[in-house]
This record gives C-alpha cells, sequence and structure tokens, in this order.
C-alpha cells in the first residue's frame, strides 16, 4: 500500500520535471522574421554587431535612442572584441545579425563573397552619393554593386607633438619631409636626447603601427595612383616605390639618434605598446614626437603631464598633431579608415536603421557624443568634441583632400593583417629591406 | 577527461543487467541483429548525406528551438532574470536524467508511454539543438526516426527483461549521435576540405599540406608543435615522479602536495596571463619577476618572448609544465602508494640502495600510470592554444599547430590552410590514443 501511494507520488514529481522543461523549452522559440511584411515597423528589434566596444559602444547605442523613440524600432547593438575573426564563421554559419559595422574593406569583401549580404537600397545609395565623396562609395561596393554606406570615419598620419616644448625649443611643425628631419636634428641638438618614440605592440596584431608609417609615406611620395595599385596588389612590395617609402621611414625608425625616445634602443619598438606607454611619454615630456591617428586623443585623457595634471590637447597646449608632411608643402593627401554598415538582412525595420545611418543626423548624433568624427559632407564639424577633432573632421569632409583607406585594410588579409604585420616586426629587429618586402609579397602566395 | 569517459563506460558495461521474475531473457542474437542493421541504415544514410551536392543557399532550420535561440533569448533577459531560468533549466535536466533512470526500465502502462515518448524525444531533441542545414533536413529526420524506432523496439525486448538492454540503447543512443554528427562528420568534412584550396571550393590535391610545410608560419608551427610534444611531456612527468617519491611519506606531505597540484586547478588562460607578467619586458622599472631579477643583479632586460630560436617557445613551455606537474605528480603518487611495501621491503632485505628500489620496484609497478601521465600530457600539448594565443599570439615563431589553425581560419579565412593544420594534429594524436588504449586493454587483461 505505501510502496503503491509512493510510486504515484514518484509519478506526479516527474510529470512536473517534464511539463517544467517542456515549458522552460516552449519559451526559447526561434524568432523569425514574421513581422517583417506586415508594413508596421513598431516594436521590432533590429541587432548591430561590431567590434566597437566600451564607452564608444555606449555612445554608438546612445545615438540610437530618439531614432527609436520616433520609430518604435529597438535598436540592439552588441560589440564584440573578436568581431573581427567572429563575424565571417558566424555569417557562414547562418547566425548573422541584422547589421555589421566593418571596421576593414578587406573583410567586408569577404563577408559579401558569402553572398548573406544585402545590396544597398536606392535611399542609402542616395544618401551616400550625396553626403560621402565618391572614394567612400568605391569602398563600400563590390564589383561595381554598392552595399554599405560608411558610418564613422578616422584620420591617421599624425604627428603628435607638445606645443609648449616647441614653443620653448622655438621650433615649428613642419611642413615638408626635409624639414621634418631638420626638425628631428634640432631637438635632439637641443635635448640630447632621441626626439621619437614609436611602439608596435598590439598583441597578436603587432606590427600595424608601421604598416600606417609605409602607407603614408607611399601616399605622400609616390602619389595616390601608385598607392592605390599598391593597395590593390598590382604594385608589388618589392617596387622601388614601395622600398623607398620604407626607406624613408627607416630613416627615422632604423635610426638610433631618432629612436626609442624613453624607451630604449630602436628594438624597443617592438615591445612597447602602440598606446597608453607612447600617449605618456608624449605627455610627460620624455618623446617629442610620435606618428599616429587621431585615435590617440583617447588615450590623452588618462595620460598624466610631467607636473602631474592631465594634458590639454590643443595648439597651445599640452599635446596637439599636425599631418605627417610629404616631400612638398601644402599638398593633402590623407590615410584614413572607417566602419561600413553592412546588413544581412532586408526587413523594413533594418532598411529604416540602414537609411537613418547614412543620414546627417546620425552623424551629428554621434559626433556630439564626443570621440567621433564623420566624412558625412551634411555633419556639422563643430559639433565634434575638441578643436582637434573639429579639425581631423574638415580635413575628412573636406572635397579637396585626397583621401585614401587603410591600405594594409584593403589587402588580402594575408597581407595586410599577415605578412605585413610581421615584417614589421621583422624589420625593426633588423632583417634587411629587400628581404622583409619579399617576404611580405610572399604572403600573397598564403 | 579521458579518465572521466573510461570509467563512465567502465559502469556501463559493468553493471550486469538485473534478472528479474525468473523470465528467459529475449535472444541476445536477435536483439543484436536488429541493432546492427538499424546502425548500418543510420550509417549508409549518413554516407548519402555527405555524398548529396551542398544547397549554396541553405538557411539552418530547426523546428522551434535551438541552442542559439535559447542563448539568444536569455541574452535579452535581466541579469537577475537569467539565474532562476538557469537554475530551473538544470533542475530540469537533472529531473529528466532522474525520471529516465528511475523509472524506464519499469514494468507498466503508464512507463510504457514515458519510455515511448522519450524514444522519440531523444533524437528529435538532440537533433533540433544542433540546427541541422535545410538541405540536409530529410536525411536528419529520417535519422531521427530510425533511432527512435529503434529504441522503441529495444525498449520493447528490454519491457521484458527488467530495461538493461533499453537503458543501454537509451544512453547510447544519443552518445552515437553525438559522435557520428559532432565528431566523425566534422572529422571527415575536415579531412575533405584539407584538400581544397582557402576558399573551400577548387580541389588542390596536396597543396595544402606542402604549403604546411614550407609556410615559415605552418612550418614553425610543426616544429614548435614537436617540441611541446617532445619536452612538456618528459618535463613534466619526470618533475612529477621526482617530486611524489621525495615527497612520499614527507612531513606535511598533503600540503606540499597541494601546492604543485594547484596550478592544475587554474585555467589555462589564467596561467597564460600569470606567466605573461613573470615575463614581461621593458625598459625602466620592472614589473615582470624574471627581469626584475636581471636587473636587480645588473643585467639589460632580456626580451624572453621576443627571442627566438627555442627561448620564447621554452617559456611557454615551462608555464604548461608548470601547470602540468600537478597533473602528474597526483597521478604518480597514487599509483607509488599501491606498489606493494612486501616488494620493497624484499629489495631492502636484499640489501639494494634506495635508488635501485625506486628503479627497479617502484618505477615497474607505476609503468602503466606513467604510460598515462606521458601520453595525457602530450595529447594536451599537440592541441595546445591558449598558452600560445594569449602570451605570444604566434610571435616571432612561437606558434603551434593549434593556434595557427585558429589564426588560419579566423584571420585570414584560409579554411584549406586550416583544415590541413587540424589533420596534422590528428595524426599526431591518434597513434598515442591507440597507445593508450591498447596498454589500458592488456593492464585489464592482467587483472
Amino acid at each position: 500500500m505505501t510502496a503503491l501511494r509512493s510510486r504515484r507520488r514518484h509519478g506526479y514529481i516527474a510529470l512536473g520535471l517534464t511539463a517544467v522543461a517542456a515549458l522552460t523549452l516552449a519559451g526559447c522559440a526561434e524568432g523569425g522574421d514574421e513581422g517583417g511584411d506586415s508594413g508596421s515597423v513598431e516594436g521590432e528589434t533590429v541587432e548591430i554587431a561590431g567590434g566597437i566596444t566600451g564607452s564608444e559602444a555606449e555612445n554608438l547605442q546612445k545615438t540610437f535612442e530618439q531614432f527609436e523613440e520616433d520609430t518604435g524600432i529597438t535598436v540592439n547593438y552588441t560589440g564584440d572584441k573578436g568581431f573581427e575573426g567572429n563575424i565571417v564563421t558566424k555569417v557562414a554559419g547562418g547566425s548573422a545579425p541584422d547589421i555589421a559595422i566593418v571596421p576593414q574593406p578587406g573583410l567586408f569583401r569577404s563577408l559579401v563573397e558569402t553572398g548573406e549580404v544585402k545590396e544597398g537600397t536606392a535611399e542609402v545609395e542616395a544618401n551616400v552619393d550625396e553626403y560621402w565623396s565618391s572614394i567612400w562609395k568605391d569602398t563600400g561596393s563590390v564589383d561595381g554593386t554598392f552595399y554599405a554606406a560608411p558610418m564613422l570615419a578616422n584620420l591617421k598620419g599624425y604627428v603628435w607633438y607638445s606645443p609648449k616644448s616647441f614653443a620653448e625649443w622655438g621650433v615649428e611643425p613642419a611642413t615638408t619631409w626635409d624639414e621634418l628631419i631638420t626638425l628631428t636634428d634640432t631637438i635632439r641638438e637641443k635635448t640630447g636626447e632621441p626626439p621619437w618614440c614609436a611602439g608596435f605592440f598590439s598583441e597578436a596584431a603587432s606590427g600595424w603601427p608601421g604598416t600606417d608609417w609605409v602607407e603614408d609615406l607611399v601616399l605622400r611620395q609616390a602619389g595616390p595612383d601608385v598607392y592605390d595599385s599598391w593597395a590593390a596588389g598590382d604594385t608589388p612590395f618589392t617596387d622601388p616605390d614601395i622600398e623607398a617609402a620604407f626607406d624613408s621611414v627607416g630613416e627615422i625608425l632604423l635610426n638610433p639618434d631618432y629612436v626609442n625616445a624613453g624607451f630604449g634602443d630602436v628594438k624597443s619598438i617592438n615591445s612597447t605598446a602602440f598606446g597608453d606607454p607612447i600617449a605618456a611619454a608624449v605627455a610627460n615630456g620624455t618623446c617629442a614626437l610620435t606618428h599616429q591617428a587621431s585615435f590617440l586623443t583617447a588615450n590623452f585623457l588618462t595620460a598624466k603631464t610631467a607636473d602631474g595634471a592631465t594634458p590639454e590637447v590643443g595648439p597651445d597646449g599640452d599635446v596637439y598633431a599636425f599631418l605627417l608632411p610629404g616631400p612638398e608643402a601644402g599638398e593633402l593627401a590623407v590615410e584614413g579608415g572607417g566602419e561600413l554598415v553592412t546588413a544581412f538582412s532586408d526587413d523594413a525595420a533594418t532598411q529604416q536603421v540602414l537609411e537613418f545611418m547614412s543620414t546627417p543626423e546620425f552623424a551629428d548624433a554621434r559626433v556630439k557624443l564626443g570621440g567621433a568624427i564623420s566624412a558625412n559632407t551634411g555633419a556639422d564639424p563643430t559639433l565634434a568634441s575638441s578643436e582637434f577633432l573639429t579639425e581631423a573632421m574638415k580635413i575628412v569632409q573636406d572635397s579637396n583632400t585626397v583621401f585614401r583607406f587603410d591600405a594594409s585594410d584593403l589587402m588580402p588579409a594575408t597581407v595586410g593583417s599577415g605578412s605585413f604585420w610581421r615584417g614589421m616586426v621583422d624589420w625593426i629587429d633588423g632583417k634587411p629591406t629587400p628581404q622583409v618586402l619579399s617576404d611580405i609579397q610572399a604572403g600573397y602566395q598564403d | 577527461m579521458s579518465q572521466t569517459t573510461t570509467s563512465a563506460a567502465d559502469q556501463a558495461q559493468g553493471t550486469p543487467p538485473p534478472e528479474r521474475g525468473g523470465r528467459k531473457p529475449p535472444s541476445r542474437r536477435t536483439t543484436r541483429l536488429v541493432v546492427t542493421i538499424g546502425l548500418i541504415l543510420i550509417a549508409a544514410l549518413i554516407v548519402f548525406l555527405l555524398l548529396s551536392p551542398p544547397n549554396p543557399d541553405a538557411r539552418p532550420v530547426s523546428l522551434g528551438f535551438s541552442y542559439n535561440s535559447f542563448f539568444q533569448w536569455i541574452g535579452n533577459m535581466g541579469p537577475i532574470v537569467q539565474i532562476p531560468i538557469i537554475l530551473v533549466i538544470f533542475a530540469a535536466v537533472v529531473g529528466i536524467l532522474l525520471v529516465l533512470i528511475e523509472y524506464a526500465p519499469r514494468a507498466g502502462r503508464g512507463y510504457f508511454w514515458l519510455r515511448l515518448i522519450s524514444c522519440f524525444a531523444i533524437p528529435f531533441l538532440a537533433f533540433m539543438m544542433l540546427r541541422p542545414y535545410q538541405g540536409a533536413v530529410i536525411y536528419v529526420i529520417a535519422i531521427a526516426l530510425i533511432a527512435g524506432g529503434l529504441l522503441f523496439w529495444a525498449d520493447y525486448r528490454a519491457s521484458q527483461g527488467a530495461g538493461y538492454l533499453y537503458q543501454l540503447t537509451l544512453f547510447m543512443a544519443p552518445a552515437a549521435i553525438a559522435i557520428l554528427v559532432g565528431l566523425v562528420y566534422p572529422s571527415i568534412a575536415t579531412i575533405i576540405q584539407s584538400f581544397f584550396d582557402k576558399t573551400g571550393e577548387n580541389f588542390v590535391g596536396l597543396e595544402n599540406y606542402v604549403w604546411a610545410f614550407t609556410n615559415p608560419q605552418g612550418f614553425w608551427s610543426i616544429i614548435n608543435t614537436l617540441i611541446w610534444a617532445i619536452f612538456a611531456p618528459v618535463f613534466a612527468t619526470v618533475v612529477g615522479l621526482a617530486y611524489a617519491a621525495f615527497m612520499e611519506r614527507a612531513r606535511g606531505e598533503r600540503l606540499l602536495k597541494l601546492l604543485v597540484f594547484m596550478p592544475f586547478a587554474i585555467a589555462p588562460v589564467s596561467i597564460s596571463l600569470i606567466w605573461k607578467f613573470v615575463y614581461d619586458y621593458r625598459q625602466g622599472e620592472q614589473i615582470g619577476t624574471l627581469n626584475a631579477i636581471v636587473v636587480a643583479f645588473g643585467g639589460q632586460p632580456v626580451p624572453w618572448l621576443d627571442i627566438w630560436p627555442l627561448v620564447n617557445t621554452f617559456c611557454l613551455l615551462f608555464a604548461f609544465v608548470w601547470a602540468q606537474t600537478g597533473f602528474a605528480m597526483v597521478v604518480l603518487s597514487a599509483a607509488m602508494k599501491a606498489v606493494p611495501v612486501e616488494q620493497l621491503e624484499a629489495a631492502q632485505l636484499d640489501g639494494t640502495s634506495a635508488w635501485q628500489r625506486f628503479i627497479n620496484v617502484t618505477v615497474p609497478g607505476i609503468r602503466t600510470s606513467i604510460i598515462v601521465v606521458l601520453t595525457t600530457v602530450t595529447i594536451a600539448a599537440l592541441k595546445l592554444y591558449d598558452i600560445v594565443a594569449v602570451m605570444t599570439g604566434g610571435r616571432a615563431n612561437s606558434t603551434v599547430l593549434g593556434f595557427e589553425m585558429v589564426n588560419q581560419q579566423q584571420r585570414f579565412q584560409s579554411y584549406g590552410h586550416s583544415a590541413a593544420l587540424a589533420v596534422l594534429i590528428f595524426v599526431f594524436v591518434t597513434p598515442l590514443i591507440i597507445y593508450n588504449v591498447l596498454q589500458l586493454r592488456k593492464q585489464r587483461e592482467v587483472r
């Protein structure tokens, strides 16, 4: 009797557990896009994925607040530090987000090759035609088909310095390459220390700051045409034009009299991190000059001057930057980068988000939140968070600026983020230039 | 890992079929025949599935849910809400397992229905959660049906034999499916992939293997992996053995052993971070222990992880050995305690020295344990990824097969190269596993 009762009770427990399991599993039914065709986008969610993390990701999410209120669409941005490695696998595996913010044109092309990327709509294309120069549209197109609008921009090729120290030494920012070398010699005489500092260390990506140096010099010395053909893989690394750029960079980076201010010898470049230690050295005066992109402003927020204060970024402040000069004064050919907004879904809500992201309103909203610039010509550069960023934004918006995308980002990954990065590290380590060049070129065979 | 599976298998095989009611057990021969035919059918379907042309437009489908949608669903919940949900699911999974173990073998109508439902539900759930692709869905359903039918039939037979066969099949079926879908299929696909170019579209023969042995990245990953596979197990075993022998019956033995064992309990990424700090290199003030010592003695700081050849690899290897020694020590120490004291005493009476006793009595006595430790550490060294990824990222030719495989696939989207490297790891590991299994079998025969 008791045995029977206990058995029945066990039965109820079993039933209960099974019911709980069934309910739990029913809760996570696959969402799908059922609501996409009903016309209304109210209440729809659009998933955006990208490599932007931390406070920049928060700012990006904030940019959509007004848009979400106006349309009823929920925009969900998810940042992933390993985005660049994961996204192709995810897309090929069928787990693509609605929209991806792709930081590299090469990666963007790999994504288009998966066949999952949706073509850009007429509205987005019209916005891009109106607000961006053609180089940006070309970057977002593959084989003449337009896919993606650009989002934000960054500008490379700045030489960071201390205006206060410059005033002390009685020197001015250089306007030609020769002036830059003279400037370096002058500072060296005044201080007795190597004026330049550089850091190539960036974990598995070590070496990329060196590629920026070379790209800037190819663009400035050999011109945009050679740069384009080099980026496309038609001009090999072993070409004399590229070797000349390496030699010019070597004039500074391989010269023990010029580097590596405060960090050691030439070889210490490879083990010095590209961001914080460099910003700290420029801010506290141990390093007079360094070459880095516009993003270094962010690193100065945590750096300290020799007096222990946060450095003031401005033309008369503790730190500022001028563009790396070319052989002639006055010519403005700059290199930079930007994200491409790539869509994997063509439902109405996603289209609306894409269209919004290509408008000046979006650019203004994001630029206002600080730390970012956009090449959208409809956007207002005075909204940028600092004088430096306003200047940088005017440069990328200006139609007279010869603007080019980061060449290593355009090259196939085996070169652009493979042999080119490794080559820069080997080169600093003392490998002869011709050997380095042919090693990098060999990356095309991988 | 390997230990748990072995012991689980042992248990499954070791449980004798419980006999109830004195009924004659059903014919083993028929059962075996039908199970074999069913498995052959499933295998044939999988082969057909592999041979069927891939559908480029196929989207993954699942009838309602998958792990993926579950994670997305739970990811949208508030962090506090996630905790009870996970707890409920954990309880549910434990509950389902308990229900199956406790109620499945019983006789009676209600239990029959429970069995019947679970026969179909288990393979169904397993497949749905794996998100099959559209092109494969017909095969997948057919496989699920056959597996379900087979289970049901086995259950029918088993209900007269008190559920032994049912239990066996039930618990083997999800495992078999998981092995086929999660292990056999990907292995075959990887081997096939390794003969195609980086996009996976054009057949290139052995080109990827030629690349692996000629490209500096591939070449160094192979060389370094071999260095790892030779030195790591030897160091770990020798140090572990020495430590176990010296600490045997020493004062504070437990505490001393615990100290050595603790690194084994640290996650590999944390180990890498710890040692990355030890090898840290910078000018000026040192935060890296090793360079702090060097500088304290008046030397120049050394970029340990950038010195090639061998130095950086051995720096990485040392971190790995540091973690694995604890494992070797525990296993060998346990084996040593099982060496009969009589043998040692007899040897002592024969006038042998401590060293002779150790070499001639203890070491032969723990031979199988030494082999297990050596092979386990070798396999761990062959498939190493995390230490290289965190500490150097493959810089300065410190890359290994496991790291380079992920690197080629993730950063360069070179699927062919990645597959070829994966096959190489497989080729290196297989003989070790076979050897290990043979040793275990030999050991069982002795018993």
